[in-house]
């Protein structure tokens, strides 16, 4: 292999370390004009009135739509993507989610009316003269005061706000009976507070309607454009799909946020349409705090009980998942399929139950963020065990390895069938944790923490072990899940005559690198030169399909279908070149880029075969001509990666500030193309993991106001707040895909975030203090200490 | 109100008609076209939009156009010579530096501001200094790198250079 394995620099580094990146709101079209949307300052109100005369008349101004505008075409809103039944079997309630609200506003920054402008300025400068009555209603962010009687209701027709209610695993009976046979049960209440995604590029749109072709074009800051144009067409705008492109350009950052189909993408499709020229939305960032999806918010209260020797013996949760106020593409599949499947972790729990009410608020929709349900799962799982050790008096490495599954390569041995519907595909746990506690350096730091005690220094040690689902597919398993959309990926390797490829993938990179790992596996695959390989992704008229980057899937799903069209390009490559060589196809071999006769010096390379493929006159009888072939590929079951994550901290015990000392993370992602991309990408996710732990919250206040919408009072980790990470890889190759590959996007921030709490609290062990709410900041643990 | 202003952008000299109110960022980005430099937030506290302002690393978001009148700006794309990489910019790309790429040009430009200061920075210098830029990406661990990469080699073609 020349390239896979290699720490290949990006190739797509220079346009942005020079400032030659392409991103949507860098795009200018002739003749375009600014759209600006007003949003509601009130989490829940009727509107009694609207007046824009005064608005339409200022300078500049071109249109002002309201959502009785679009009401009045037929337009109903955008969908979800997700069905959840109530455990009854009754429908998931679905309200409407309109591109702009006509009668009733349910939460804060719900859009209310577009100016659209000659420019940004002029837009704003109207929208501030739009007059606007409101009566303002009771409104309520918290998930689980919605759910209790006499809540304000987010839409009439959902009773105490419940979009559904979940359950999965055993029969609550048969936990029920497990726990009270328990010598010890751990109980925790938890909080999983919400998060704002907070992608460095905020969110922008053009729309461009062309009357010449009754086109439309829409450039949008996606991590799935042709889903965004599948969802837009056929659900909310009823526009024909192939009358539409959808240009996700260069991305500047998405953790789950930008896989949605937003409002404002069909809204701006919808305004260029009726006005004739492009219109441009790009969001504020303090906007983004109230139109972005949120992620995480989860009210649980879970339970574990052990056996005398420490065997877990049964788990039991409950979980209030805030939605928001309308079901986002993701939405109800986060808190469910995402995060109930996964409370099996590493360990034989027996016994496993969970029961999840998918809760409305007066708040901006929740979705897929970073991990999306996966962290949710770690979070309750590595606590209960973190504290279930201080309970039992255990050491918590040794508590985890005594309940881990034992190792499975998914070939020799079969996969491990979970209780909560998943069957792991192959793990080494022991592995991971036992490098971690190695490079840690276990013996010594305890230690050294026993010596700091006895000075007054508060030294700890977190551990977290975890496990994740990753590539969101197969579709047969998504859809019994309740997915509308099938879960494969596409693919298309286009051999030029001159025998340089283009390939054309339905994955999304947004930062991930693609255009290097993708080009890694085809150089190597065909022996060529990876400067003869161009990877083109984020254009619906270009890719095929795509069902885009998310869950980790580009590689695993994505790479996977460009390996199915590889093999299809060098089996009829074998078959020109067996013409070639007057041999047969059977007594050929590939190899660095050429096939060869074995056993002899006949050869005949990559390029040649290329051209004549598009020049076939000399040629196999009834072959066609061309060398370009397109695939699906629809894996075979979800990749398992995991890892151990040990977090050392010291908190001050004078001012409650907690200082990350050391971070150790040993990850097994499977196989991998590139590991500088790989450590690059836990990097990333352990920033944000350890960002929930010690910083990041999104506050709502009683009346469901948001109260820290911006980058001045929302705590984004900054460069001081962290250390250099200490990172190592254990490979475990994923059985059933052809890369051996499981992805490695989400990993760092499932992992980090409940490891950083279990070492605050270990260093908090001596106050007996068990227990606190994320995100730590001084003041609460300030607060603790002096309880 | 339409301000007329001289400003030196890369070493090109521009006269402009600005509204009084317009940022030095969107005179850069939507009348000059040079949209290495973005904006991510509107309170100041991301620095994306960073620039060099007669040598000094600036928010641009932070700045007036009308305040840059006379004053001679350097953005990421005026940093390196045609075709060629600067120090800082190779820095970014060997050592994997960004991911999306959105932050990167105000690191860069950051960064630029830090060498010309303290040549040969620790890491708990490079981090305070980096505490106004934000990345969502990297974990900032490999940007800490990529600035390490950038001051040896500067240093080593100052040496160079003297000899």
């Amino acid at each position: 292999m020349t390239y896979i394995g290699k720490s290949v620099k990006r190739v797509e580094d220079k346009r942005f370390v020079t400032g030659q990146g392409n991103y949507t709101d860098d795009i200018v079209l002739p003749g375009m004009t600014y759209g600006y949307i007003l949003r509601s300052p009130y989490a829940h109100a009727r509107i009694v009135g609207i007046d824009t005369a005064a608005a339409a008349a200022m300078p500049g101004v071109v249109a002002i739509f309201t959502g009785k505008d679009i009401a009045s075409t037929g337009i109903v809103g955008v969908p979800t993507g997700w069905q959840v039944n109530f455990r009854n079997g009754d429908r998931m309630k679905e309200p409407p989610h309109p591109l702009l609200v006509a009668d009733k506003v349910r939460h804060v920054g719900d859009g209310v009316a577009i100016v659209i402008a000659e420019s940004r300025s002029q837009a704003i400068d109207a929208a501030e003269a739009i007059e606007i009555e409101y009566d303002v209603l009771p409104a309520v962010a918290n998930p689980a005061k919605a759910a209790a009687s006499g809540a304000p209701l987010v839409h009439d027709d959902a009773p105490g706000n419940l979009a559904f209610d979940w359950e999965l695993g055993n029969p609550v009976a048969e936990v029920d009976a497990a726990l009270a046979a328990s010598h010890h049960i751990t109980t925790l209440d938890l909080v999983n507070q919400r998060l704002a995604p907070n992608p460095m590029e905020p969110r922008s749109a053009i729309g461009h309607y062309e009357s010449a072709y009754d086109k439309y074009t829409l450039y949008t800051t996606s991590q799935n454009p042709h889903l965004t144009r599948l969802l837009m067409c056929a659900f909310v705008l009823g526009i024909p799909e192939h009358k539409v492109r959808v240009v996700a350009p260069d991305v500047g950052g998405g953790f789950g946020s930008k896989i949605f189909h937003y409002a404002e993408e069909a809204l701006v499709t919808w305004c260029s349409r009726q006005i004739k020229r492009p219109v441009k939305w790009t969001s504020e960032r303090s906007e983004a705090f109230i139109s972005d999806a949120h992620g995480r918010d989860h009210v649980t209260k879970a339970q574990m009980g052990f056996d005398k020797d420490g065997n877990v013996t049964a788990l039991k949760v409950s979980t209030y998942a805030n939605l928001g106020a309308y079901l986002s593409t993701f939405g109800p599949a986060v808190p469910t399929y995402l995060h109930g499947t996964l409370l099996q972790g590493l360990y034989t729990t027996p016994k496993i139950n969970v029961e999840i009410f998918g809760v409305f608020t007066h708040t901006v929709a929740v979705d897929a963020y970073r991990g999306a349900g996966r962290p949710e799962a770690t979070y309750l799982l590595e606590r209960l065990m973190d504290t279930a050790a201080l309970e039992l008096g255990r050491d918590p490495a040794d508590l985890r390895r005594q309940n881990f599954i034992p190792a499975f390569d998914g070939v020799t041995q079969p996969g491990y069938q979970t209780q909560v519907a998943l069957q792991y595909d192959s793990g080494d746990y022991h592995a991971v944790l036992d490098r971690a506690l190695e490079m840690v350096g276990y013996e010594q730091f305890r230690a050294e923490q026993a010596e700091a005690r006895k000075h007054g220094k508060l030294l700890g040690i977190g551990f977290s072990t975890y496990i994740e689902a990753c590539g969101i597919a197969p579709s047969a398993v998504v859809g019994a899940l309740g997915a509308r959309a099938g879960l494969y990926e596409s693919a298309q390797v286009r051999v030029q005559p001159t025998g340089k490829v283009s390939v054309y993938t339905g994955s999304h990179s947004h930062g991930q690198g693609h255009e290097t790992t993708f080009a890694q596996v085809v150089a190597d695959q065909l022996g060529i030169a990876l400067e003869d390989v161009e990877i083109v992704h984020g254009d619906s008229e270009a890719v095929a399909f795509g069902m885009g980057t998310y869950g980790s899937r580009s590689l695993a799903v994505g790479g996977s279908a460009i390996v199915k069209s590889i093999e299809k390009v060098l089996e009829k490559g074998a078959k020109i070149a067996a013409h070639k060589l007057e041999s047969s196809v059977e007594d050929l071999e590939y190899a660095g880029g050429k096939w060869t006769v074995k056993g002899t010096d006949k050869s005949i390379g990559f390029g040649d075969i290329a051209l004549t493929a598009y020049v076939p006159h000399d040629y196999p009888q009834g072959l066609e001509p061309g060398l370009d072939f397109s695939s699906f590929y629809d894996p075979a079951n979800f990749t398992y990666p995991f890892g151990a994550h040990i977090a050392i901290v010291e908190v001050d015990s004078d001012t409650g500030k907690v200082t990350l000392k050391r971070f150790i993370a040993v990850d097994d992602v499977g196989n991998v193309i590139n590991p500088m991309i790989v450590e690059g990408q836990i990097h990333g996710g352990l920033a944000q993991g350890i960002g929930q732990a010690l910083l990041e919250g999104v506050i709502y206040d009683d009346d469901a106001q948001l109260l820290n919408g911006s980058y001045m009072d929302y705590t984004m980790p900054r460069a001081d707040d962290l250390p250099s990470f200490e990172v190592d890889r254990k490979t475990t190759p994923c059985p059933h895909n052809p890369l051996g590959v499981k992805g490695a996007g989400e990993a760092g921030c499932i992992g980090s975030t409940p490891a950083v709490v279990n070492a605050v609290m270990d260093a908090l062990s001596p106050f007996g203090i068990k227990n606190l709410e994320m995100p730590l900041t001084p003041e609460r643990v300030w607060r603790a200490m002096q309880a | 109100m339409s301000i007329r202003i001289h400003v030196t952008v890369n070493g090109k000299q521009y006269a402009s008609e600005v509204d009084a109110r317009d940022l030095l960022v969107y005179y850069l980005r939507d009348s000059l076209r040079l949209t290495g430099a973005h904006v991510g937030c509107d309170t100041s506290s991301c620095g994306a939009c960073t620039v060099l302002v007669d040598g000094q690393a600036v928010k641009s978001c932070t700045m007036l156009a009308a305040q840059a009148d006379g004053c001679s700006v350097t953005t990421v794309e005026g940093l390196a010579p045609d075709e060629g990489l600067h120090p800082i910019q190779e820095g970014f790309k060997e050592e994997h530096g960004l991911q999306c790429g959105f932050c990167t040009p105000g690191m860069i430009m950051l960064a630029a501001d830090l060498l010309q200061h303290n040549p040969d920075p620790s890491e708990s210098e490079i981090r305070h200094a980096l505490e106004g830029n934000l990345c969502r990406c990297t974990g900032y661990h490999n940007i800490v790198r990529s600035i390490q990469y950038a001051a040896n080699k500067m240093r080593e073609l100052s040496k160079t250079a003297a000899v």
